[in-house]
């Protein structure tokens, strides 16, 4: 018979093989020499500057011309046609090219910070932490469609069975936690286009899936006993269970049922350091109060909003990241799903930006009061832009929304290496599309993993006849070092 | 005749006639063999091209002289390639002269900017290797996948007493080879248990257990093969293969995308699959009627249903979408899903440019995709036993689009000016005939099941086999191009495909052949002494413990419980799941509407898949998402699984079901024979002392628990009965063993 002390030191090597969402990475199991069929790659070596990654996305595309991306030649040229050999190239989802005239931002801008960068009014507090952003305005894109759109930034390519990104780096690197998944989702608002397939794994194994947070009290699913099994029921079942299992293990020897030992032990640590980690009574009024914890949805606006406590879940949830990124969950991926602006753009946008504003300066400020933001990498954006142009959908009032916008769109990212108080690239007059140091997404993937001292090109998995990564193998990705600190 | 492996000048001639260029690499193909017996010379390791070169070229050449580029007009994903390309006009190889053969020149140079590759030049071993390589006679066979099927007998084996038929002469004689003993075989509980989660995916009931055990003590092999007959004619049978073959299919009851439509009626197909493997269908003609059914003469009903296979595709409703990129999408996948399921090849590598390791063209690709590309999506009336008419979405039609090659395999860039590409087979295979100028998906479903076509039994036998053993012979069962791996006993494979091909295609006769092997009985327990010689076991020198598929836990758990509704096929069902995730769809456009009465407990297969927010139970347990087709599933080890099975309710459902099943059991009357009956029912075993003594334990504390905690008893099973609570108590620490989980 083995003692839990004795087998978690046996099993650890073969756990970590096989169930690295709590523990080490495949790649890490691998340079422990514990399997044979674990991945091929393994970290090449410039040292790490982000330990973990808040990723905020903000599914259907945020307009950038009315956040970020201040343009008074747009203004002045609203209601003006555009070039038609521009248009003639592009591909939109209902504009109507023959008839579409430019539409310029009603937002008021002004700058902020250090570097001067521009933000609207509907930012005030993101436009506060504007020493701390690193702003990329010129991404792009090749997909104008949500879904796909959604998994070229998630997974690296517009198509399905492929890793995201939490689950590459959580391949990589595993999870400094012991007691959680490495890879935690958040969701707030209606489901997005991609629903699950942007956090699962792909062709890696399910432990690399990310793991869904849930409100309520109960954060992870099947994390309560069932009623009548108490606690003390429940850890007495999972002795004998040990001690079951190591008698079949003494037997068969097979090093799956060690495995299968430790991750039932997991489990069970999982069940207190879960509820734990979603109990908020420990944060200071203070605190509950920066993220807007107790903000109602405003009366208007929302129209995809889902549940009626959209910004309360969406800031619960950004507090929620901090505290994962506290106890060194890897990756955390928060998803809004509701920025697909076609009509109603005011006021949609307004209850969106409002949602979101308060939340993430208030994260970003709380890492950085907690020391935990030079490590922690946030990244903020959508999966693409939105169109200098009116929409002018038939039957529709022309001329309230923006169509989808692959050329260009901003997304900005706060500690973990990059550049504080940075802006990189522009977009012409009309910001219409890149006109200085152009991001494809793919780069911004390569970027993402050198902050965590990863080769972009040397992270990968034999899949289908080739070792895939998360950049896409077609293209030469790169580094962008200016943004790096 | 030494320089015969000089480099040719580059001649149009080969580019333009590919009758004369095939013709031309036979020839040489066969003046190298004779070379090679005089050439094999140095006290080196023979080296071998597949496992020692090819790796070599795929890591270092392929990027720069490859399907995708070839610099210096050179590739090297095939001998043929490489031999007629070579901008310098250099001799390439040499025989048995690496001194003047350019390629190890090129490798070895002192002037750097020749010196290939030009970052990182090879270590010495691998220089040593190609060195000895070329010493030895340059020997390049073609890639072993795609040579003939040549009839291979059963080599000769020491042990005369272990084999029971011809694949365990193919297994020992490796075992044997290696110096190692193949393992005892396995208790016969446990090859009963094993022969029915593998054949049906259900655990044998206690009843069963014991009759076989009863024929058992009488006669060994009728007992195996009257149980194995009883399994293969079971309707189950179709349900646990037919799995398999919808997870190849990428089968979903949604469309997937944004909007993910429901598709109320894809249970047709997925029924036609069930039906087909239980008849037994030949597996050619299960290529026919699922490729071409509608193109059959005098096509009926269900020959229209089977092409359902390519109606799996995911299809985008998003608005805007532009609907004609979205059915080239659909078409793409259509030509990987064939050609990987049928051929193990990876041609959707070949959409953009050639196939960076394997002699596939991008014009490949696209005569395969001009046959789906003439096709249209259309719909079928299905009649039901009921009278109830229900229209399912098939294939139909031919010739309805011209095909053009993709620039850079982007839908909006044509090559209009190079002419129509014509549906046609891959080059390099054998040829595709056609009676009429333009063939058609039938054409192309004859091309497949071709006697000429060696992949399609090779890869069929090999995923039918690692169903069975957990592993392929050939360990990546969705490539079996130059970046796949090599099959351990290459005879066994070929031996098998004939065997499948001989007995008319039938699944069952080959799953029959396989597991009254030997092989296939022996003992899985690990052996440690050979954890250095085998470690992969690829010598099979002991069976695979597996742990079941995702449906397949559940399904266990409600089976021993005794509320398993065995009913095959139908609409798909809605057992519970999390509200959120119920709750996740595109504006409300659907409702998870949970199935009532024993619609609940239908096995896991039924359950409804819905692509964007498909059932956790499922997806926790390594469910592909069906978005692209798969041969073989993950299996992790993941926390989240324990919690699972312990405390998601229809698993804690089963263990109230299973304690009421044990503790109101009249014919049981004490603990330790409802022990014992516990054990058999959920393990197919009887407890080992030890065993008893923990489970007895757990259960008398438990008993002191409940009888103290009146408000827990009530809690756990609905009564104030705390002997029942108990039981309860325990029975699910009994489910929740990796034993009931694990195909022995």
């Amino acid at each position: 018979m083995i003692s839990p002390e004795e087998f978690y030191l046996r099993t650890r090597r073969d756990f970590l093989a096989t169930s690295a969402s709590g523990l080490g990475g495949l790649a890490l199991a691998h340079m422990l020499g514990s399997d044979a069929r674990a991945a091929e790659s393994a970290l090449t070596h410039f040292a790490p500057r982000a330990k973990r990654c808040i990723f905020l996305f903000m599914a259907g595309a945020p307009s950038q011309l009315d956040l970020f991306d201040y343009k008074p030649k747009l203004n002045e040229l609203d209601g003006k046609k555009m070039d038609p050999l521009i248009l003639e190239k592009m591909r939109f989802a209902f504009l109507k090219k023959e008839s579409a005239t430019l539409m310029g931002s009603k937002r008021a801008f002004s700058q902020h910070g250090q570097a001067g960068m521009w933000f609207s009014d509907l930012l005030p507090h993101l436009a506060s932490c504007a020493d701390d952003l690193c702003m990329i305005k010129s991404m792009h894109t090749t997909q104008f469609n949500h879904h796909p759109g959604q998994l070229m930034m998630q997974c690296g390519e517009p198509h399905f069975g492929l890793p995201s990104i939490g689950s590459w780096l959580t391949y990589g690197l595993g999870s400094e936690n012991e007691n959680l998944p490495g890879y935690v989702v958040l969701l707030a608002g209606r489901g997005s286009s991609g629903g699950a397939t942007l956090y699962q794994s792909g062709f890696l194994p399910s432990s690399f899936a990310g793991v869904r947070f849930r409100n309520g009290d109960e954060p992870v699913l099947n994390l309560r006993n069932p009623d009548g099994i108490s606690p003390e029921v429940q850890r007495r079942g999972l002795d004998a269970l040990r001690k079951l299992n190591g008698i079949a293990h003494d037997a068969i020897r097979d090093p799956e049922i060690e495995s299968r030992i430790a991750a039932y032990e997991l489990a069970f640590r999982m069940q207190s350091a879960a509820p734990e980690l979603a109990d908020l009574s420990g944060e200071s009024e203070q605190t509950i109060e920066a993220y807007g914890l107790n903000r109602d949805d405003p009366a208007t606006g929302g129209r995809g909003k889902g549940s009626s406590r959209t910004w309360s879940t969406f800031a619960r949830n950004c507090l929620l990241a901090r505290r994962l990124a506290e106890r060194g969950v890897r990756f955390v991926n928060l998803i809004h799903a509701s920025w697909d602006q076609h009509s109603n753009l005011d006021s949609e946008l307004e209850f969106n930006a409002g949602m979101s504003d308060q939340p993430v300066a208030a994260l970003i400020t709380d890492l950085k009061e907690r020391g935990l933001l030079d490590e922690t990498l946030v990244v903020w954006g959508g999966e693409f832009g939105r169109t200098p142009l009116g929409e002018n959908r038939p039957g529709r009032k022309p001329n309230t929304g923006r169509d989808h916008h692959p050329n260009a769109f901003t997304m900005f990212m706060a500690g973990g290496g990059v550049k504080p108080g940075f802006s990189y690239g522009e977009t012409d007059d009309i910001g219409w599309e890149p006109a200085h140091n152009p991001v494809h997404v793919n780069d911004f993937h390569a970027t993402l993993l050198h902050l965590f001292g990863i080769n972009h090109l040397k992270l990968t998995h034999r899949h289908g006849g080739a070792d895939k990564r998360l950049t896409s193998l077609t293209r030469e990705s790169k580094v962008i070092h200016d943004l790096l600190s | 005749m030494e320089s015969f492996l000089f480099t040719p000048k580059k001649s149009p001639f080969l580019k333009q006639t590919q009758g004369v260029y095939l013709k031309l690499a036979s020839t040489s193909c066969i003046s190298l063999a004779l070379i090679l017996a005089a050439s094999v010379r140095g006290g080196a390791e023979p080296v071998d091209f597949n496992r020692d070169i090819q790796p070599l070229f795929n890591k270092h050449c392929a990027e720069c002289h490859g399907g995708v580029k070839q610099r210096g007009d050179l590739n090297l994903t095939s001998r043929t390639l490489a031999l007629a390309g070579g901008k310098s006009g250099e001799p390439l190889l040499m025989s048995g002269r690496p001194e003047e053969s350019e390629l190890f020149l090129r490798l070895t140079h002192q002037d750097s900017d020749l010196r290939m590759p030009p970052k990182s030049p090879l270590d010495k071993r691998e220089i040593t290797l190609i060195q000895n390589w070329i010493k030895q006679g340059a020997h390049w066979p073609e890639h072993w996948a795609y040579l003939p099927l040549l009839k291979t007998s059963p080599p000769e084996v020491q042990r005369q007493d272990w084999p029971v038929n011809e694949i365990d002469h193919f297994i020992l004689h490796r075992i044997e080879k290696e110096n190692l003993t193949p393992s005892s075989p396995a208790k016969p509980g446990t090859l009963l248990r094993r022969l029915c989660l593998d054949i049906t995916g259900l655990p044998p009931t206690v009843e069963e257990l014991q009759s076989f055990l009863n024929a058992w003590q009488t006669d060994p092999e009728i007992a195996l093969n009257s149980e194995v007959d009883r399994l293969l004619a079971s309707p189950h049978f179709g349900e646990r293969w037919g799995r398999h073959w919808l997870d190849q299919a990428r089968y979903a009851d949604s469309d997937g995308y944004e909007k993910d439509n429901p598709r109320p009626n894809a249970w047709l197909w997925r029924d036609w699959v069930i039906r087909s493997i239980n008849e037994d269908m030949p597996f050619d003609q299960f290529t026919i009627e699922q490729l071409a059914g509608d193109l059959l003469e005098d096509a009926d009903p269900s020959q229209h249903l089977a092409t359902g296979f390519h109606r799996q595709t995911l299809r985008n409703t998003e608005g805007g979408t532009d609907q004609e990129e979205d059915r080239v999408k659909r078409v793409i996948d259509r030509v990987a899903t064939t050609t990987r399921t049928w051929l193990g090849l990876t041609l959707e590598c070949a959409q953009c440019h050639d196939h960076p390791y394997d002699p596939l063209t991008q014009a490949d690709f696209y005569r395969i995709y001009a046959f789906f590309n003439e096709s249209d999506e259309g719909e079928v009336q299905v009649s039901l036993d009921t009278g109830k008419t229900l229209k399912a979405p098939v294939m139909t039609g031919h010739g309805k689009r011209k095909t053009y090659l993709f620039h850079r395999g982007d839908f909006l860039q044509p090559e209009t000016e190079k002419g129509a590409i014509p549906p046609g087979g891959i080059s390099s295979l054998h040829p595709l005939k056609s009676p009429a100028d333009n063939p058609s998906r039938m054409d192309l479903a004859k091309w497949l099941i071709s006697r000429d076509n060696p992949l399609m039994a090779r890869v069929t036998t090999n995923t039918i086999w690692l169903h069975l053993f957990g592993n392929g012979l050939v360990p990546s069962p969705e490539n079996f191009g130059s970046q796949g791996q090599s099959p351990s006993h290459p005879e066994l494979l070929s031996w098998l495909a004939d065997f499948f091909i001989t007995k008319g295609w039938s699944r069952k006769e080959l799953i029959r052949k396989i597991v009254t092997s030997q092989t296939y009985r022996q003992s899985s327990r690990h052996r440690l002494e050979y954890a250095g010689s085998d470690p992969d076991n690829r010598l099979l020198h002991r069976q695979n413990r597996k742990r079941v598929e995702a449906e397949i836990i559940r399904d266990l758990h409600l089976s021993v419980a005794g509320l398993l509704n065995t009913e095959t096929g139908g609409e798909s069902q809605f057992p519970p799941i999390p509200a959120d995730v119920a709750a996740q769809s595109f504006a409300n456009n659907f409702k998870w509407n949970v199935s009532k009465g024993s619609n609940r407990y239908r096995r896991g297969m039924y359950t409804f898949f819905k692509r964007t927010a498909p059932a956790p139970n499922l997806m926790t347990f390594d469910c592909p998402d069906s978005n692209i087709s798969i041969t073989q599933r993950n299996v992790s080890n993941t926390p989240l699984m324990a919690l699972t099975t312990l405390q998601n309710i229809v698993f804690h459902e089963a263990s109230q079901a299973l304690a009421r099943r044990i503790e109101e059991n009249p014919a049981l009357t004490n603990n330790q024979q409802r022990l014992e009956h516990l054990f058999k029912l959920t393990l197919s075993r009887i407890p080992e002392p030890k065993e008893l003594d923990i489970a007895l334990g757990l259960l008398k504390e438990n008993l002191s628990h409940y009888l103290d905690h009146p408000d827990q008893t009530l809690e756990l099973c609905g009564e104030s009965k705390p002997s029942l609570a108990a039981w309860t108590a325990t029975v699910r620490i009994i489910t929740n063993l990796d034993e009931f989980i694990t195909c022995p």
